[in-house]
C-alpha cells in the first residue's frame, strides 16, 4: 500500500477574496460621496437641526410617540394570546370568529383601520352599553367618547392583535403536544397547563418576533399624524407647517426615531440571543467581527521550501 | 374478591372510520403487574390511554378501584364527566411516556414537585422532602438541580417515573417506557420499575421487553387487532401460546 504524502494543513495559506475587497471599496466611494452631500448641501441646514433636536415640544411629542407604541401593543399583546387561544379551542364557533378577526384586521390597511374608528361617529353617533337588543344602561355621544388617542388606541391596538394572535399561535403550537399530554396525565387543569407548562416554553419562540412587532409598532405609531395626534410626527408637522424648515425637522423626526429603534434593537438582540442559544452552530459573521478580523488575522507564514 | 384496580368491559375506540379497539376485556387485581404485548397498531397505546381517559372510549366501560372514568352512571343514564372530574381521577393514575415528556423548562427537581404543590395543595417543604425521597428512590438523588436536557434518556425516564409516584397513584401505566433508550440504559429503568413492582405497586406495562414480562409480570396479556388474543401467566403465554397470533409474534420477537 502506498504511503499518503507528507503534508500538513498547519499554516495553509488563506482563501483570497478580490471581490469583497472591490465591494468594500465601491461602498467606501459611495459613502465618502453621501458625507460630502450631507455636509455641503445647504438645504440640510444642520443648524435648524440642532436647535430643535432637542426642544421641548418635540420631546412632548416623543412622549407621545412612546406612551402609544406601549399602549398599543400592551392591548395587542393581551388581545393577542385571547385570539390565539380561540383559534386552537375545540369550540368551532371561537374558532371561526377569531379566524375572522385576524382576517379582517390582517386584510385592511392599518391606516384604513386608523381614519374608520377616528370617524366612528359617523357609523354610529352614539354607543350604548345595556342588554343587547334589550334596554341600554349609558350611552355617550361617539365624539365625545372617541379622542383622538383612544381611536390611536384603537385602530394601533385591534390591528397589533391580529398580527400577535399569529405569532402566539405558532408559539404555542410549537410546543410538543407531549407536553400537554404529561400535564393531562399528572391531572392538572388546562388553565394550568396552559399557564405553567405550554406558555413558558412557547415565550423561546414568541419573544423575537414580538420585539419586531414592537419595532414595527413605533414606527407605525406615525400614521396617528392623520387623525391630528400630537405624537413626534405630528409635532414636527405643525413646526414646519408654519416655519416651512421642512426638511430639517423630518431630520429632526428620523433622528428621534432611529435613536429609540437602536435602543429597541440592541435590546431585541439580547433577548433573542438569550432565547436562541444553542439553536444553530453557524452564526453569521457580524459586522465587527468581519472588520476586526482584518486586523486580527495572523499573517500566513510562508513556506519555506527545503 | 376484591375490588380489581383495573376493570375493562368491551371497551371499543375507532379513530374515524378506524376501529382501534373492538372490545377489550381485562382485569387487573390490586399489586399485579401486567403486561401487555402485541405487534404495532394493535392498539396497546390506545387501550393504555383510555384507561386514563386520554382518549373517550366509545364503548364499553373502565372501571379504576371501582370508580368509572370518564362517565358517570345514575338512574339508569350515562353522562359524560366534567373535566375538573376527569382531571381528579387522573391524579390517582401514573403514567409513563415512550418520550418521557419531562418539562423541559424545569429543573428535575421542579418536575417532581410541580403536580403535587400545584395540583393537591402539598406544602412546597413537604413536596420537596418526599421528591428528594423519591429520586433516591430512582437512584437520582443528586440530579434534583439538573434539567432534563442535561440527563441522558435513561435517566430522563427515571424522573418521569419519579414525577408520576409523587402524585401517589393507585396506579401506573407504562407505554413502552424503554423503547425510546439506547439498549445499554435501558436495564436501569427496568430495575427501577422492578423495584416499583416489588412494592406492590399496580402496573399496567405495555413493552417489547420480553425479559422483563417473564421475570416481572404477574400476567401477560397479548393483543392484536383491537382484541385481547390471550391472557395468562408469563409462562403460559410466552412458552406455550395457544393462538397461532400470539406464536407468530414471538418467533418475531425472541
Ligand atoms: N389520534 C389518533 N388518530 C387517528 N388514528 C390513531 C390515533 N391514535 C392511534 N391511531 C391509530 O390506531 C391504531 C392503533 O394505535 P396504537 O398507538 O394504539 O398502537 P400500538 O399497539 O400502541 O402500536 P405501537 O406498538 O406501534 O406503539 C394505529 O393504526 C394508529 O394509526
Ligand atoms: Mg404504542
Amino acid at each position: 500500500m502506498k504511503e499518503p504524502p507528507e503534508i500538513d494543513v498547519a499554516g495553509a495559506a488563506r482563501t483570497r477574496h478580490p471581490l469583497r475587497w472591490v465591494a468594500s471599496l465601491v461602498l467606501l466611494v459611495l459613502a465618502a460621496q453621501l458625507v460630502s452631500l450631507l455636509v455641503t448641501n445647504p438645504n440640510f441646514q444642520w443648524d435648524v437641526v440642532a436647535r430643535y433636536v432637542n426642544a421641548q415640544i418635540i420631546g412632548q411629542g416623543i412622549m407621545t410617540t412612546l406612551l402609544l407604541t406601549v399602549i398599543a401593543m400592551f392591548v395587542g399583546v393581551v388581545l393577542g394570546v385571547l385570539l390565539a387561544v380561540g383559534r386552537l379551542s375545540e369550540n368551532p364557533v371561537a374558532r371561526a370568529a377569531c379566524g375572522l378577526y385576524v382576517w379582517f384586521f390582517r386584510g385592511t390597511p392599518v391606516l384604513v383601520q386608523l381614519v374608520l374608528w377616528y370617524n366612528l361617529s359617523y357609523l354610529l353617533p352614539e354607543i350604548s352599553f345595556g342588554i343587547p337588543f334589550g334596554p341600554e344602561f349609558v350611552s355617550a355621544d361617539t365624539n365625545v367618547l372617541i379622542t383622538p388617542l383612544l381611536a390611536a388606541i384603537l385602530g394601533l391596538g385591534l390591528n397589533e392583535g391580529a398580527y400577535m394572535a399569529e405569532i402566539i399561535r405558532g408559539g404555542l403550537m410549537s410546543v410538543d403536544p407531549g407536553q400537554t399530554e404529561a400535564a393531562s396525565a399528572l391531572g392538572m387543569s388546562s388553565a394550568r397547563t396552559f399557564r405553567r407548562i405550554v406558555l413558558p416554553q412557547a415565550m423561546r419562540f414568541i419573544i423575537p418576533p414580538t420585539g419586531s412587532q414592537v419595532i414595527s409598532m413605533l414606527k407605525a405609531t406615525s400614521l396617528v399624524s392623520v387623525i391630528a395626534l400630537a405624537d413626534l410626527l405630528y409635532t414636527v408637522q405643525s413646526i414646519y407647517n408654519r416655519t416651512f424648515q421642512t426638511i430639517p425637522l423630518l431630520i429632526v423626526a428620523c433622528v428621534w426615531y432611529l435613536v429609540i429603534t437602536s435602543i429597541l434593537y440592541v435590546g431585541q438582540s439580547f433577548i433573542e440571543r438569550h432565547y436562541a442559544r444553542g439553536a444553530t452552530r453557524n452564526q453569521p459573521q457580524g459586522f465587527w467581527s468581519f472588520v476586526t478580523s482584518f486586523r486580527r488575522r495572523p499573517m500566513p507564514t510562508p513556506e519555506v521550501p527545503s | 374478591m376484591s375490588v380489581p384496580m383495573v376493570h375493562a368491559r368491551g371497551v371499543r375506540k375507532h379513530f374515524g372510520h378506524l376501529e382501534v379497539l373492538k372490545g377489550i376485556d381485562l382485569a387487573v387485581q390490586p399489586g399485579e403487574v401486567v403486561v401487555i404485548l402485541g405487534p404495532s397498531g394493535s392498539g396497546k397505546s390506545t387501550f393504555l390511554r383510555c384507561v386514563n381517559h386520554l382518549e373517550t372510549i366509545d364503548g364499553g366501560a373502565i372501571f379504576v378501584d371501582g370508580e368509572l372514568i370518564g362517565f358517570e352512571a345514575s338512574g339508569g343514564k350515562v353522562r359524560h364527566l366534567r373535566r375538573r372530574e376527569i382531571t381528579r381521577q387522573r391524579r390517582e393514575i401514573g403514567m409513563v411516556f415512550q418520550q418521557f415528556n419531562l418539562f423541559p423548562h424545569f429543573t428535575v427537581l421542579q418536575n417532581v414537585i410541580e403536580a403535587p404543590v400545584g395540583v393537591r395543595g402539598e406544602p412546597r417543604e413537604q413536596a420537596r422532602e418526599r421528591a428528594h425521597a423519591l429520586l433516591r428512590r430512582v437512584g437520582l438523588e443528586d440530579k434534583a438541580g439538573s434539567y432534563p436536557r442535561q440527563l441522558s434518556g435513561g435517566q430522563q425516564q427515571r424522573v418521569a417515573i419519579a414525577r408520576a409516584l409523587a402524585m401517589r397513584p393507585k396506579l401506573m401505566l407504562f407505554d413502552e417506557p424503554t423503547s425510546a433508550l439506547d439498549p445499554e440504559l435501558v436495564g436501569e429503568v427496568l430495575a427501577t420499575m422492578k423495584g416499583l413492582a416489588e412494592d406492590g405497586l399496580t402496573m399496567i406495562v405495555v413493552t417489547h421487553e420480553i425479559g422483563f414480562a417473564r421475570e416481572v409480570a404477574d400476567r401477560v396479556v397479548f393483543m392484536d387487532g383491537g382484541v385481547v388474543v390471550e391472557s395468562g401467566t408469563p409462562a403460559d403465554v410466552l412458552d406455550n401460546p395457544s393462538s397461532p397470533r400470539t406464536q407468530a409474534f414471538l418467533s418475531r420477537v425472541l
